[in-house]
């Protein structure tokens, strides 16, 4: 299969001097480079009343820190409202930090201008959730696809075909000739998917975000475009950041997991150790909520923290999990925000009981 | 109530649309069998006529239907008898109700959701406005809604209250039978898994029969009872809940259980190649065959189903 990114050297993670690295297996991508590294970051929406007047912040995302290596595949877990698509936004040059900073390649995101952030956003692709409602209705699939290309400036018809010829066949969508012309309503859902993968990959990105890129698909489905997703990630040295709601389909995707709520990350670990011995008294609860398939389902009743998570416009204070919580520490949870614990090596939790 | 009381017995449903294209077969011959406060899961794919399925049986059709015959009993009584107007007064409500799939989003914006919660006391069972409150406020208990959102609008609440408060509106009249179209497909992990909490207790207090209607697996397995697999407008497979998530029969259900992401057991999902087909002029073998791993020569006739230790499957494997 032709490589849309040959030109790059495979071999190019094990250039890095070993004095760099960490002493871990070949395989950790603690190894490699840092591609993006997400500092302190708060991205809040001001409301106004009367369309001036000032009426509060929603505070979507607020502190959050992580790095993520190249080819790095990290797993944003959370259920809606907890601000992981305003972060993803943010990300991608959509939204505006108003503290904190997104450090790609080495380059503020908030130094750039909006020319720079143009180029930027060919090296950041993006999957959205819904496939069809991503794809314009009117266009072609070879339309869709050179799209990106004439935005980014590349004018070569020829190069177009190319390109769009090898990424529709490294998407599994052959022959080519049967799908150039077709329109999204012609293509099922995970034919849909592909397609705005494809649109993702054109431009040689980095990195690829992807936005519950499986969950508007069926059952039968979803593990090929996961798959996919994987493979792509392999072959052309990606990093991702795969933002969900659900937890079982994580584990086969990514190497960490952060898991957020209500705009903060409250656990960040390598995906075996979260599933295995999860910290955070919310990561218990959702990993006890998310159900395997078995009879025994049906004759038990689920332990579940109460009530709904809190609005951004004003959160609890401190620990925003602390109304919930089981664990809670009177007099401590609700006056001061628990900082990352790190109660075993590379696992972090943001929760008094690991202080 | 004895344990062997049928609810309902579906026996050769069609229901067949007209468009332009030609007719789609979306329900083709289904022979179903619930008993009274049993739960039965539809499984299926996006397509697959389990939506149709369940309209069908409460008659809810749109206006397009080439095909409309089979036998549905409820209660031993055939309600394709009944005309338009007594199935309206006598079943729909009485005897079944629906949760249609995104119901939380369909609440009434101006109307506050107790009122919404007891208008088919009013409508279906002429019940006094005070007596239909008073039991409305009951209901909200039973589906774990704080009494005083009796008062409030449909965009005060959550997704996973409004999706309660349809809940409450379905099981107001106290049917037999309630279909829950995709209850919980828009809603997050833990609020999910509080409305299965839920179910399960409405199931064992107020003894109703539920169909759920789903393609998610995982979730399903919190209320079924019995499972039935739909493929391409057909029933393939009918089997218990506990030998269905051990070990499904029919390839589909196979494939289908293979390719779900597992969280707590270390098993690498698989998927199935290809797509159903269109229900426009569907394969006349098996309609899985072309899918199928277990293909043989056999299959290009249409199998009939087959009892298997008191399962059904429509798989010339099990002939």
């Amino acid at each position: 299969m032709s490589s849309v990114m040959s030109e790059r050297p495979q071999d190019a993670p094990q250039d890095i001097p070993q004095s760099m690295t960490t002493p871990t297996t070949g395989k950790e991508p603690g190894q490699r480079p840092e591609l993006l590294e997400v500092q302190d970051l708060h991205v809040w929406f001001e409301l106004k009343r009367f369309g001036f007047l000032h009426a509060g912040y929603v505070q979507a995302v607020d502190g959050v820190n992580f790095t993520l290596r190249e080819q790095g595949a990290i797993g944003i877990v959370g259920e809606s409202g907890c601000g992981k698509t305003t972060l993803m936004k943010t990300i991608l040059g959509i939204n505006r930090p108003i503290k904190g900073k997104i450090i790609f390649e080495g380059e503020d995101l908030g130094g750039l201008t909006s020319r720079d952030l143009q180029s930027y956003r060919g090296k950041v692709g993006y999957v959205q959730q819904d496939p069809y409602g991503a794809l314009p209705p009117f266009m072609t699939v070879e339309n869709i696809l050179a799209e990106p290309m004439i935005i980014a400036g590349i004018t070569d018809p020829q190069e177009h075909e190319q390109r769009i010829r090898d990424v529709l066949t490294e998407v599994k969508m052959t022959p080519v000739e049967n799908f150039l012309t077709k329109f999204p309503h012609m293509l099922s859902g995970g034919q849909q998917q592909r397609i705005v993968i494809a649109r993702a990959m054109i431009l040689n990105p980095r990195l690829i975000v992807a936005d519950e890129p499986v969950s508007m698909l069926d059952a039968s489905v979803r593990v090929e475009i996961l798959r996919l997703l994987e493979r792509l990630q392999e072959t052309h040295d990606l990093a991702v950041i795969y933002i969900t709601h659900d937890l079982s389909t994580v584990r086969y995707f990514s190497d960490h997991i952060f898991v957020m709520y209500a705009g903060k990350l409250v656990e960040r670990a390598e995906v075996n150790s979260l599933l295995r011995n999860p910290l955070h008294p919310y990561t218990q609860a959702l990993l006890e909520a998310t159900p395997d398939p078995d009879y025994k389902n049906a004759l038990t009743h689920k332990e579940l923290p109460p009530g709904e998570p809190p609005s951004l416009v004003n959160p609890p204070s401190a620990c925003r999990f602390h109304p919930r919580c089981p664990y809670k520490i009177e007099g401590l949870c609700e006056v001061q925000l628990p900082p990352d614990f790190e109660p075993e090596p590379n696992h972090f939790a943001a929760c008094w009981l690991y202080r | 109530m004895s344990e062997n009381n049928t609810l309902l017995r579906v026996e050769d449903l069609r229901l067949y649309f007209r468009t332009r294209q030609g007719t789609v077969q979306a329900v083709d011959g289904v022979d179903l069998e619930l008993k009274e406060n049993e739960a039965m899961v539809i499984l299926g794919e996006s397509g697959c006529g389990k939506t149709s399925l369940s309209r069908a049986i409460l008659r809810l059709l749109p206006n397009n239907v080439e095909t409309y015959s089979g036998k549905i009993f409820l209660e031993g009584l055939d309600t394709m008898e009944l005309n338009d107007e007594r199935f309206r007064r006598q079943i729909r409500w009485f005897k079944m109700s629906m949760v249609p799939q995104a119901a939380m989003n369909a609440l009434n914006p101006v109307i506050k959701v107790g009122e919404q919660v007891a208008e088919p006391l009013l409508v279906h069972k002429k019940a006094e406005k005070q007596e239909a409150l008073e039991q409305a406020a009951w209901m909200f208990e039973q589906v774990g809604v704080p009494t005083d959102f009796l008062n409030r609008y449909a965009f005060e609440l959550s997704g996973g209250m409004r999706q309660r408060v349809a809940l409450a509106m379905a099981l107001i009249t106290l049917p037999a039978l309630v279909f829950l179209d995709e209850p919980t497909s828009a809603l997050d992990v833990l609020t999910q898994a509080n409305i299965f909490n839920v179910l399960k207790d409405i199931k064992k207090e107020l003894a109703v029969g539920f169909i759920l209607i789903t393609h998610d697996i995982a979730t399903s397995s919190e209320l079924a009872d019995t499972v039935a697999v739909m493929y391409a407008g057909e029933i393939v497979e009918v089997s218990d809940a506990r030998h269905f998530f051990t070990e499904p029969l029919h390839p589909y259900s196979r494939l289908l259980m293979a390719s779900v992401p597992r969280l707590k057991v270390d098993q690498e999902p698989t998927f199935i190649t290809g797509q159903p087909p269109s229900l426009i002029n569907p394969p006349s073998g098996c309609r899985f065959a072309p899918r199928c791993p277990s293909v043989f020569q056999k299959c290009s006739e249409h199998p009939p189903t087959f009892q298997v230790d008191g399962r059904k499957v429509r798989c010339w494997l099990h002939a």
